[in-house]
């Protein structure tokens, strides 16, 4: 059943309260609801993500590359009678029995492109097709949020700013390295005074420079509090784990932070992808750990907070010529958080055999990963349907039965 | 032709201080270029000024020094270049070589080589990576063909290579030797089909791997197509995203490369080529490329669909667009790239007639101080100015790691942006502004081959000599009030420095 937004939103209030009995209780008394966006760059293979496991083409096509089904040794981890999980996600297994983590299959762009650099800028820019718009939806969403703006409400995980987080409102960079922490020259108090002044413009340098100055106070000072803590000599984790530990201790200690982007590479698997060992696994296996660090590392906060997981695009369906993919359409899109209505999979499931397939070759989209964005942007956000659309204009509407996947 | 920087006056447009017209260099007459001028030229077309450059230009006039720029083979290299680069054993190496030398070590009589030995071979070919990062960031200081450099940052970054995948970290050195260097300023087309043939391309994108399905050669990973080279060729190489290539073209173009590939370490074919031409593994069938029935067959078919690609008004106007947006401003006028295209067509591809266009045309000259420079062009230009002697780049390569660009890092085959909105942002500045003060007060470990030396503080009244005509009045100020040990680093990190 599709609903439009709106209809949804006036429906009556018992209808909402069925989605989730607790929520507007919950909610009342949660502290600032908070949305983390990691970007898979380069097109994750989603159906070795949440493997298909049920249907007969996917083995057929991925002789080399099939993950095995669920009961074979190391084999992927059944969800339900249809799909199971890769086996190097293992770690997020509990999440999804605890219902904090659920999946929208066949999920991605209404725009055709195959061109990792076009997808991606519409993945971040929110306008599928249109190349035009210069500024990122997470950047239109801060600027959407109500109440005051700080220079740490909303935070990109890294030395530059990601075009998803681009635009008017101020956004912190924050490298999650393990020595991010460590002191720069403009700590300095005589260093700090003499550029002070040299900034002190009201220009694109001078907002920049103020915005750093102040998130470097900020920011620098709850992760080197949280490390004396944590490490207690211990040598910093590495990788995406010890960037999502330093992360969850950052939430935790700045729960005012709102919006949160990350990117991961290293995805465009188009030689030697593996299967349940292999390429991919071995970089699947640290984003679930990483994943699953955050959750229990975010602890109190984890409740207000929802972690979605998404990338441009697919893979082709069929292996190629060297045990890898090629570029696709249709793909995998993770929620994970404590609002999250987990355990299952949402979307409609197209199907694999030929005649299904987006020009005979891809997974076809049956969900625009708008409207997954916009069920989180209403109903955990709290945006209202107008301020929705100068977030992400032109978004479809969303289904009732996707509506679900998010608390109020 | 119109005359080139023969003028002065600055013209301050409004309020803001950085829309500066450099309108006098318009207008052909006799006067001597001004130090903004002649600025401005070293900010683009090299790596910003140093003294010595700057009195250099003065001496002989902008005109000359673009046209020299221009012919990079006229102008000597510093005896100081040379005398670096000549240690470095590695970079005389050519692909069959550095694989013999440094890549994974052969298994002998069915026996793998024990885990000891591959560590330390990995560990040696770390060299040839530090060998290729110190020459280029060397060249990038100290070369005097400075637009040459500049051309190697623009091409490297348009035809993308990664260190990390295969054996590029041992490849990519004398991928910017041989096969963007020697073509910077020479003709699209032979960078195109040297990028293309480079066995560090060859593995980056895939295609050494592409085969003709049922093909004599298919066998084991090498069993069917692989459409990465292809989609990217068209989509970033030539014709760019909204080139008017369907998927069918892409399948077509993957089917038409098949063969060409990487030469097997035990190859008995011309076992000193570095990438070859595999018959066994092409597609003979006949194909429809873009419209165009295939003429040619075999080897000769894959250059057949390079020219096309080359020559396609798709590409002249995507390579107009990459220049002037690296030259000029990070949006330029769709005019001003339509008559850069029309060179680029007009010449074959020739690239210094289209930068001669560029470097003439009125946008050039009002586009000053404009572009933010990438971090590359920060800490390159930054230790120009400062005139510090280098013995070690490591903590050079450091800054630019931190700022989200190491050296020969570009995951992705896209390559770096130059525009302002990729590198733009709070960490960067304050980042920036932390290496210009350690530059500055001597605390970076440049010194001596290990950076054991002593320091080395930067001369601040030298540097506001050098930097005045592009300070403005409000960062004069600044500097002028600050305490003398801080001035230099104030100059490095100032905002006015932190554009082009």
């Amino acid at each position: 059943m599709i609903v439009r937004r709106r209809e949804l939103l006036k429906a009556p209030a018992a209808t909402l309260l069925s989605l989730g009995p607790d929520a507007w209780a919950a909610a009342a008394e949660g502290g600032p609801r908070r949305l983390i966006v990691i970007l898979l760059r380069g097109a994750v293979d989603g159906l070795s993500i949440i493997i298909p496991y049920a249907e007969e083409a996917y083995y057929r096509e991925r002789s080399s590359i099939a993950i095995a089904p669920p009961g074979k040794p190391d084999g992927a981890l059944a969800l339900d009678g249809h799909f199971a999980l890769h086996p190097a996600l293992a770690g997020l297994m509990p999440l999804w029995e605890k219902g904090e983590l659920a999946f929208v299959h066949a999920a991605g762009s209404p725009d055709p492109t195959r061109s990792h650099f076009d997808a991606q800028l519409y993945l971040e820019n929110g306008t599928p097709g249109q190349s035009t718009t210069r500024d990122g939806w997470m950047n239109r969403l801060l600027l959407a949020l109500p109440g005051p703006r700080g220079a740490t409400d909303a935070i990109s995980v890294g030395p530059t700013l990601p075009r998803i987080l681009t635009g008017k409102a101020a956004v912190a960079t924050l490298p999650l390295g393990p020595g991010g922490a460590r002191p720069l020259p403009i700590d300095q108090p005589d260093v700090g005074a003499a550029f002070d002044r040299l900034y002190s413009s009201d220009d694109a340098l001078g907002r920049s420079y103020r915005e750093g100055r102040a998130a470097r106070t900020q920011l620098i000072a709850a992760l080197a509090a949280e490390r004396q803590i944590a490490d207690n000599g211990a040598p910093p984790p590495t990788g995406f784990p010890g960037q999502a530990a330093r992360l969850a201790a950052l939430i935790r200690r700045q729960p005012g932070i709102r919006l949160i982007a990350l990117g991961l590479g290293g995805w465009d698997t188009h030689v030697n992808q593996g299967n349940q060992t292999g390429q991919l696994a071995q970089h699947l296996r640290p984003l679930g750990e990483g994943l699953a660090a955050l959750a229990r590392g975010a602890s109190e906060v984890w409740r207000d907070t929802i972690v979605v997981v998404l990338s441009e695009f697919g893979r082709t369906v069929r292996e190629n010529g060297n045990g890898g993919t090629d570029h696709g359409h249709g793909n995998v899109i993770w929620l994970l958080g404590g609002a999250i209505n987990g355990g299952r999979i949402y979307g409609d499931w197209p199907g694999l055999a030929s005649p299904q397939l987006y020009q005979r070759r891809d997974l076809a989209v049956t969900t625009d990963f708008r409207t997954v964005l916009a069920v989180i942007l209403e109903r955990h956000m709290r945006l209202a349907d107008l301020q929705l659309d100068t977030v992400l204009p032109g978004a479809p509407p969303v289904s009732l039965e996707l509506a679900h996947a998010v608390r109020a | 032709m119109v005359g080139i920087a023969l003028g002065r006056a600055c013209v301050l447009l409004g309020a803001s201080a950085s829309v500066i017209i450099l309108t006098a260099a318009l207008a052909g007459g006799a006067e001597l270029a001004s130090d903004r001028e002649i600025i401005h030229v070293l900010n683009r077309l090299a790596f910003g000024p140093t003294p010595e450059e700057l009195q250099y230009v003065k001496s002989i006039g902008v005109e000359r020094y673009i046209a020299e720029q221009l012919k990079p083979d006229s102008i000597p290299e510093p005896i100081e270049l040379r005398s670096r680069l000549a240690p470095l054993e590695t970079l005389k190496l050519d692909p069959v070589q550095l694989r013999q030398l440094y890549g994974p070590l052969p298994s002998l009589r069915g026996f793998k080589p024990n885990v000891d030995a591959e560590k330390a071979q990995r560990e040696r070919a770390r060299l040839v990576l530090h060998d290729a990062a110190e020459a280029r960031i060397l060249r990038a200081l100290l070369s005097r063909r400075q637009l040459q450099e500049v051309l190697v940052d623009f091409w490297f970054n348009h035809f993308n290579v990664f260190s990390g995948k295969g054996l590029d970290d041992v490849w990519i050195g004398n991928y910017e030797q041989r096969a963007i260097r020697p073509f910077a300023l020479g003709r699209f087309r032979d960078l195109l089909f040297a990028t293309t043939k480079h066995p560090a391309m060859l593995v980056y994108l895939d295609n050494t791997l592409s085969t003709a399905p049922g093909s004599p050669g298919a066998r084991g990973r090498q069993k069917g197509l692989n459409e990465n080279f292809a989609r990217e060729v068209m989509e970033l190489h030539t014709l760019g995203a909204d080139g008017g290539y369907t998927q069918e073209d892409v399948i077509t173009l993957a089917r038409i490369l098949t063969g060409w590939r990487v030469n097997p370490p035990d190859a008995r074919a011309y076992p000193e080529h570095g990438a070859v031409f595999e018959g066994a593994r092409h597609d003979y069938s006949r194909k429809v490329f873009l419209g165009h029935e295939m003429k040619s067959r075999g080897k000769a078919e894959g250059e057949e669909a390079l020219d096309i690609l080359a020559r396609s008004p798709k590409t002249a106007r995507h390579i107009a667009f990459e220049l002037a947006q690296y030259f000029v401003a990070d949006d330029p006028p769709a005019a001003f790239v339509d008559r850069l295209a029309a060179r680029f067509i007009d010449t074959d591809g020739d690239i210094p007639e289209v930068l001669k266009t560029l470097f003439t045309s009125r946008e050039f000259w009002e586009n000053v101080d404009r572009k933010y420079k990438t971090p590359y062009q920060f800490v390159v230009s930054a230790v120009r100015a400062a005139g510090v002697p280098v013995g070690n780049v490591r903590p050079l390569l450091v800054a630019m790691d931190q700022l989200g660009m190491p050296l020969y890092g570009c995951l992705t085959p896209d390559g770096y942006s130059n525009t302002e909105d990729a590198w733009l942002g709070p960490d960067a500045t304050t980042r920036r502004i932390g290496f210009a003060t350690a530059l500055a007060q001597g605390d970076l470990p440049l010194y001596g081959a290990n950076g054991t030396g002593s320091a080395h503080h930067v001369d601040a009244a030298r540097l506001q000599a050098l930097l005045g005509p592009t300070l403005t009045e409000a960062t004069r100020q600044a500097v002028i009030e600050a305490p003398p040990g801080l001035r230099a680093a104030l100059l490095l990190g100032s905002p006015d420095f932190m554009r082009r």
